[in-house]
């Protein structure tokens, strides 16, 4: 070590931009003894094909990808609830697969699932939540009332989870996930369900943990609006692989200058207008919609043959966007049936 | 915490040393663990507040049942060592209703739709949420061993006065059955399979503890002996006596205590396996 000024340098930049997760070569694969109940056997599944992943402190970072892509797989891992076949998982500088066990001293996790708080009362799931979170009873009380208020949830605070709408019931579990601070957070589709209203509140409060507490945040999400609005980096998962990761314009980016042109039919198209049937041939129909992704030139010679005579006549809407990330991840080979749009 | 990183304590100091990091950055300070009696008196809380919601099968099921099977017999025993058998039988199958069979039931379908994950990503010893739960459960049964006990005296012109041994019966029982319900939800590779089990357990701590010992053929006798409520109901047995040989009932219950401290451990076990798979 003779260059010890420089190396304490280089520590010193380390430590400010080390991630605070990193995911190396995460593998995992179901085994096929373990079908689903009442099923036959299924294949062994690989849901981790080899997941690399860099989350900066700071961040909020989605994962983002249709059903069964794997990203509750990765999550199930990186909260230290799965074991990886191979590969590594490094939360703020610590070991996960070598000590799982500190992953419920570093991460706030909130799970698909709330069977274990429904029937409490939400005061007392977050209060309880909090005292497991190693708070003691002052200091959880205090975090409930406050997260409670915060959230919006004080005037239904003493209701069962069972008894509340799906929302609301999502909305509670979101307060036990936020009562004792974690510099991280892990929540899988945390606004499942909630109106506009509860969802800003959700959003606002992990932005607070964000900008408070320097907390870092990890979501799943299938949903395309809110990942374009609230995330500062999104991974793209499909079939247990990140086909994609970048800021939600960088990812649209990749799309180039396409765009999407929407068009409904009131009944049937007049595929006898030629240049409409030309169209039908590059379109992607579902029932009364067309979906075309084309250049702007070739959507605004689109939209003048669609927007004149027999076919505007049969035109029930059409509608220009620029990309979405729905549409990045369908042009980067996503192999689903697509993503949730909302 | 990435731009104010906190002093390393000693916990993330074995750490930085344990895990080789290029940067030489110390891993950020661990949030302390919840220490096991808060957290198990919390789980305890939550549990018992369970009661408010699923009131009727956790308070009232069991106790009816009992309740049913005592008037049930009374057209057929008539007074002596068989009638102080079905009143101190009935009573302990209220904890084998709850404790064993709802407990079995309740841990089977947390393990089965993942709600194990929401303990399990938080700090807190596997003992706290197993004992905590298995207490909550021991404590459902309370009153319904209480009302079955008296209304059996009652109905079967028993001397109530050993009844104060409920309160070692009770807690005793309680753990053993709890125990193994606990273990038995948490093991079942289904949660079916888990109701099945608390089913059975209960059925066989219906007929076996009903039924007096003696008359019964050696390969059932054996089952009875092997069985944890079997100790339960020959202690509470022994406090419907006149003249109660306590000795005995201490030395029942001794028994119970062991195999309730097994089934717990055994239960922790489980929950530990279950939790991370």
């Amino acid at each position: 070590m003779g260059t010890g000024t420089r190396q304490q340098q280089v520590n010193s930049v380390d430590e400010r931009t080390r991630d605070a997760v990193r995911i190396t070569g995460l593998i995992k694969t179901y085994p096929a003894a373990r079908g689903r109940r009442g099923e036959p056997p299924a294949p062994p599944v690989r849901a981790c094909d080899g997941v690399d992943l860099r989350v900066r402190p700071g961040e909020v970072f989605g994962l983002l990808g249709p059903n069964g892509a794997g990203k509750s797989t990765v999550v199930r891992q990186l909260t230290g609830l799965l074991r990886p076949d191979a590969g590594a998982v490094e939360v703020l500088g610590h070991d996960l697969v070598r000590h799982p066990e500190r992953a419920a001293r570093l991460l706030a996790y909130l799970g698909q699932e709330s069977s274990a708080l429904d029937e409490l009362t939400v005061a007392l799931a977050a209060e309880t939540t909090g005292r497991l979170r190693g708070l003691g009873t002052a200091a959880a009380r205090r975090e409930r009332d406050a997260v409670l208020e915060e959230l919006g949830l004080a005037k239904i605070a003493g209701r069962p989870l069972k008894k509340l709408s799906g929302g609301q019931r999502r909305l509670a579990c979101v307060a036990a996930a936020l009562v004792g601070r974690r510099p991280l957070l892990v929540l899988d589709e945390p606004t499942t369900g909630m109106d506009p209203v509860a969802r800003r509140a959700v959003w606002a409060a992990v932005d607070r943990r964000r900008s408070e507490d320097g907390a870092t945040v990890v979501l799943v999400t299938h949903n395309v609006i809110e990942a374009e609005t609230v995330l500062d980096r999104v991974a793209v998962l499909d079939r247990g692989r990140v086909i994609a990761c970048d800021t939600p314009g960088g990812l649209k980016s990749l799309v180039g200058d396409d765009v999407r042109l929407d068009l409904v039919w009131r009944d049937s198209p007049p595929l006898d207008v030629p240049r409409l049937a030309g169209l039908a041939e590059r379109a992607t129909v579902s029932g009364r919609r067309w979906t075309l992704r084309m250049t702007p030139e070739d959507a605004r010679e689109a939209v003048s043959v669609v927007t004149t005579g027999p076919a505007f006549a049969a035109l029930d809407d059409f509608s220009l966007a620029t990309p979405s990330l729905e549409d990045v991840y369908l042009s980067l080979g996503g192999s689903g049936e697509g993503l949730v749009k909302l | 915490m990435p731009a104010a990183r906190p002093a390393p304590d000693p916990d993330a100091a074995a750490v930085a040393a344990a895990l080789p990091d290029a940067s030489g950055a110390q891993p950020a300070p661990l949030a302390p663990r919840a220490r096991l009696w808060p957290s198990l008196g919390a789980v305890y809380r939550a549990q018992l507040s369970r009661a408010r919601v699923a009131r009727i099968p956790l308070l009232f099921v069991a106790t009816f049942q009992s309740l049913g099977i005592m008037v049930l017999m009374r057209g057929v025993v008539d007074g002596g060592a068989e009638s102080r058998a079905v009143v101190a039988g009935s009573s302990v199958l209220v904890v084998a209703f709850v404790a064993l069979n709802l407990l079995a039931q309740y841990f089977g379908q947390l393990r089965a739709g993942g709600g194990l994950d929401h303990y399990a990503t938080l700090p807190v010893p596997a003992a706290a949420v197993v004992l905590g739960a298995a207490a909550a459960y021991a404590s459902f049964t309370v009153p319904g061993v209480l009302v079955t006990a008296v209304a059996g005296g009652l109905l079967y012109q028993l001397p109530l006065g050993g009844l104060w041994l409920l309160a070692a019966v009770i807690p005793l029982a309680g753990a053993a059955l709890a125990g193994l319900g606990a273990a038995l939800g948490l093991l079942a590779p289904r949660p079916e399979l888990a109701t099945l089990c608390g089913q059975l357990g209960m059925s066989a701590a219906l007929l076996l503890g009903v039924l007096p010992g003696g008359q019964l053929p050696a390969p059932v006798a054996l089952v009875r002996d092997l069985l944890p409520s079997t100790y339960g109901v020959e202690a509470l047995t022994r406090a419907f006596e006149a003249h109660p040989d306590w000795g005995h009932a201490g030395l029942d219950l001794g028994v119970c205590a062991c195999v309730g401290a097994v089934s717990l451990a055994l239960a922790t076990w489980a929950y530990r396996r279950a939790a991370v798979r």
